[in-house]
């Protein structure tokens, strides 16, 4: 189960097996793998068996079987009336939505991006987040948006935007961002269970991945605390913090300190909002350097956001300025040599981990280990 | 006056035949069962003479929205009756006559109303009747509603609350729809329905707290003043934003359905609010979805300053709804009466048929858009005294109720100093009632709360024990 197969062609999902990691408790030879399209999948089928009030409403979600295939199964399983293929408006569908969960239902509202969230943004900000403190409490939204987020590969600037940021700064929203098939499985029951409206971004590169699951993972009772970040990988040189698919980058970029004698900290953020402030700052409070990873556009970004954190909470402990890697300050463009140098590379994290610790960094902008 | 003779109820009739829009020799059969309220058949048609049926389509508006051939008889001189495309929905006719659809239909869409501008029936219409019990309330709600209007405005206006919505001149459509209503019955408000909320048993003084968002307030101090909400009363609370409220009550009535309420969900809005893309999303899901909601549209005449010519080409509101598949209605939305036949005959179809219903009431906005708006600056004044005086809907449903030996002048001279007085005391009740308390900030946000927000509310009360001189005393802890 050692094994590391390892495929470098860009934008292609990366097979591989996780490395151990002490927070994962070690090998179980009983583990199996599971694909993050199947934990989806498993994890909506399971809720939804297990709650008559939950539907899945979006584009393509029925007779389709999901525009990416997360939905494969349940409109045969539980019919067109929790398995509602909408007619194309997000703005519509997403109303529509919030309304049911006002009064009684539990919806799942699927983006078939949430580039497309934008058309439907004031029913999720202006109806969805603000509606219990309004209604003082009368009202409660129960309510999932889900889709995939981000990047993706060649598909331009107005399907590859990260929207963390934008919803993650406003209260009344809960935020999650998935990783691996467990973050996957536990997040998105975690999301439907919970009585205030979460935005689940997920990410399209992520979903033919495979990630070893426990037999706890795939009870179905299974989930995840909403708000705790997870320490991928201990360290004790340098902290960096990531959600989504740059969690696969960062731990492959502490690989690539650890040859170098950097022992670096690795925190899958798990959940934008709540922020697990209380762990980034336990973790910059041992290893006194703090990089922050993402996708999205650098200016009031995720990264600002932490770093303003450890400022006010561990300014004393830091030992060099916090950097924030993200995406290039433009809109995505599409050539694939163009896309690659607008999105964070492992070379990126890898380099800013290497000036937090005051080591010389090579001047060539491109290196391949 | 004498009274009429179909006037004469004392308890609930209903005239049935509202399917048949009278006069007009009409080849469409009515169920006329009195004292029940059955589902309405659809008209017969007469496929022989396809003509008669072209010219009733501009008064007939409950017909199903399935493709009909004998309909374009009269406008097309040769329809290839051989060939037909056999298309999803229906077959669908050629002819090689090539014809654009008008822009507007010859005739605009009547409206239908029952009471006439002096508040005497008219003769030979098809309305729902109303005991006088039930008659009595809408009336003194509707007077209920146009005096708190007036007294609120008037407190705004002194700075005693921060802004205010009146509903002056739309008294009819918020009382009279209410009451055809059931309290199961989803009320999705825009913000020009408090009467809704009146009609339900909201308190005078509950709605002076809210205006006021002082400690009694069930909204905990959280809005703008008219901004009410109120489980208990299935009244969702009202938003700011325009229109979004009409998906949210398509939502909400698929919920119903699927619980299998006996209820539909009943949405407001207006002229204005039919242009955003939510009016567009809301009704063409309704129709696609089956949901049991009603759409009712105070085509009021004006959006803010923007007068309806401004607002849409289309002949008002009521003929959107064909082109979605939704059956509509357009009724005077100043005739008491008529709204409350309307909603009636529209909350039967709409649950037992699953299906959406769009009332497009025509009446007038008397008051200002809200506090914060002058409308003397963009209409002249003369329409707008004429429309007060000549056009009230109270006034109009005052004079049906005193003919039919229901009301008095004692009644209504009682019933204005009385609500008058409520009013002015539960303005000054609410107005001594302490802000609410510190901790109101933070609740509500999540069912949870946070423990940033814990945090939060322990800095925020620390830096109000520190420096007491900065923050006002009469602000509650």
């Amino acid at each position: 189960m050692l094994g590391i197969i390892r495929q470098k062609a860009f934008g292609q999902s990366l097979q591989r097996i996780r490395p151990v990691a002490s927070s994962w408790g070690g090998y179980s030879s009983t583990s199996k793998q599971m694909m993050v399209r199947e934990a989806l999948n498993s994890a909506l089928d399971e809720e939804m068996s297990a709650d008559p009030k939950v539907l899945l409403m979006g584009e393509e979600v029925g007779e389709y079987q999901g525009a990416y295939k997360i939905s494969k199964g349940l409109l045969e399983k539980y019919g067109p009336e929790r398995v509602l293929d909408t007619p194309i408006t997000e703005a519509g569908f997403t109303g529509i939505g919030v309304g049911a969960a006002f009064y009684g239902l539990k919806p799942i509202v699927e983006f078939m991006t949430f580039n497309f969230s934008m058309q439907a943004i004031d029913h999720i900000i202006n109806s969805a987040a603000k509606t219990s403190y309004m209604s003082a409490g009368q009202i409660s939204v129960p309510i999932v948006f889900r889709g995939p987020n981000g990047a993706a590969a060649g598909v331009g600037a107005q399907h590859s935007q990260c929207y963390a940021s934008w919803y993650a700064s406003c209260p009344g929203l809960k935020v999650l961002a998935p990783y691996s098939s467990e973050d996957a499985r536990g997040l998105l029951k975690a999301a439907i269970r919970d009585p205030d409206p979460v935005v689940f971004l997920e990410n399209e590169l992520l979903y033919g991945e495979s990630f070893p699951v426990s037999a706890e993972v795939l009870d179905s009772s299974f989930c995840l605390p909403i708000g705790k970040a997870k320490i991928e990988r201990e360290g004790k040189d340098v902290t960096i913090t990531a959600f989504s698919k740059m969690v696969g980058y960062a731990l492959k970029a502490a690989e690539i300190l650890a040859k170098d004698g950097i022992s670096a900290e690795i925190i899958n953020l798990r959940s934008i909002r709540p922020l697990d402030r209380p762990a980034i700052n336990a973790s910059v409070r041992k290893t006194n350097r703090l990089v922050t990873v993402e996708e999205g556009f650098p200016q009031h970004g995720v990264g600002a956001e932490i770093c303003a954190s450890i400022i006010e909470d561990s300014f004393g402990y830091l030992d060099a300025p916090v950097e924030r890697i993200t995406g290039a300050d433009v809109p995505m463009p599409y050539a694939a040599n163009l896309e690659r140098m607008a999105l964070p590379q492992v070379d990126d994290i890898v380099r800013a981990a290497r000036r937090a610790c005051y080591r010389s960094v090579p001047m060539a902008a491109a290196q391949s280990y | 006056m004498a009274m009429r003779m179909r006037n004469v109820a004392n308890h609930v009739k209903s005239r049935m035949g509202l399917l048949s829009v009278t006069n007009h020799g009409a080849s469409f059969s009515s169920s006329t069962h009195i004292g029940k309220f059955l589902a309405i058949s659809p008209p017969v048609r007469d496929f022989k003479n396809p003509d008669a049926n072209f010219s009733k389509i501009a008064t007939c508006r409950f017909e199903s929205t399935k493709a009909d051939s004998g309909r374009l008889g009269s406008q097309y001189s040769s329809i290839d009756s051989n060939q037909v495309l056999d298309f999803p929905g229906g077959k669908v006719a050629f002819t090689p006559e090539m014809k654009f659809l008008s822009e507007s239909l010859k005739e605009r869409i009547p409206c239908y109303r029952v009471l006439d501008d002096n508040g005497q029936l008219i003769e030979d219409s098809n309305f729902v009747g109303v005991s006088s019990e039930i008659a009595r309330k809408i009336y003194s709600d509707m007077v209920t509603l146009q005096t708190m209007d007036t007294i609120f405005y008037e407190a705004q206006r002194q700075g005693r609350i921060s802004f205010y919505v009146t509903a002056i001149g739309e008294e009819a459509i918020n009382i009279a729809s209410a009451a055809a209503l059931t309290i199961d019955d989803l009320v999705v408000p825009q913000y020009r329905e408090p009467g809704v909320l009146l009609w339900r048993g909201f308190t005078l003084q509950e709605f002076a707290d809210q205006c006021f968002s002082n400690r009694g307030d069930s909204c905990k101090g959280r809005q703008m003043p008219a901004h009410y909400g109120s489980k208990k009363h299935n009244y969702f609370t009202v938003a700011s934003t325009i229109a979004s409220q009409l998906p949210h009550a398509v939502g909400a009535a698929y919920s119903l359905k699927m619980d299998g309420k006996d209820a539909c969900a009943v949405t407001y809005f207006g002229d204005g609010g039919s242009s955003e893309g939510d009016f567009h999303a809301a009704l063409n899901f309704a129709a696609v979805m089956e949901a049991p909601v009603i759409f009712i549209c105070r085509n009021n005449g004006w959006a803010i300053s923007t007068p309806i010519s401004d607002q849409f080409r289309s002949d008002g509101v009521v003929v959107r709804g064909q082109a979605y598949g939704v059956r509509s209605i357009r009724v005077d939305g100043n005739d008491a009466l008529a709204m409350y036949s309307a909603v009636y005959a529209a909350r039967q179809m709409a649950i037992s048929e699953h299906r959406p219903i769009l009332v497009e009431a025509l009446t007038y906005r008397v008051g200002h858009h809200t506090t914060s708006d002058d409308s003397t600056k963009y209409r002249s004044v003369d329409e707008i005294e004429r429309w007060r005086l000549a056009r009230d809907p109270v006034t109009r449903f005052q004079k049906w109720i005193e003919n039919n030996g229901w009301w008095s002048s004692e009644a209504e001279s009682e019933l204005r100093s009385s609500v008058r007085k409520q009013l002015l005391n539960a303005i000054q009740v609410a107005e001594r009632v302490e802000k609410p308390p510190v901790a109101n900030i933070f609740s509500d946000v999540y069912d949870i709360p946070p423990s940033n927000l814990f945090e939060q509310e322990k800095w925020l009360r620390e830096a109000i024990k520190r420096h007491p001189q900065d923050y006002p005393s009469v602000f509650p802890l």
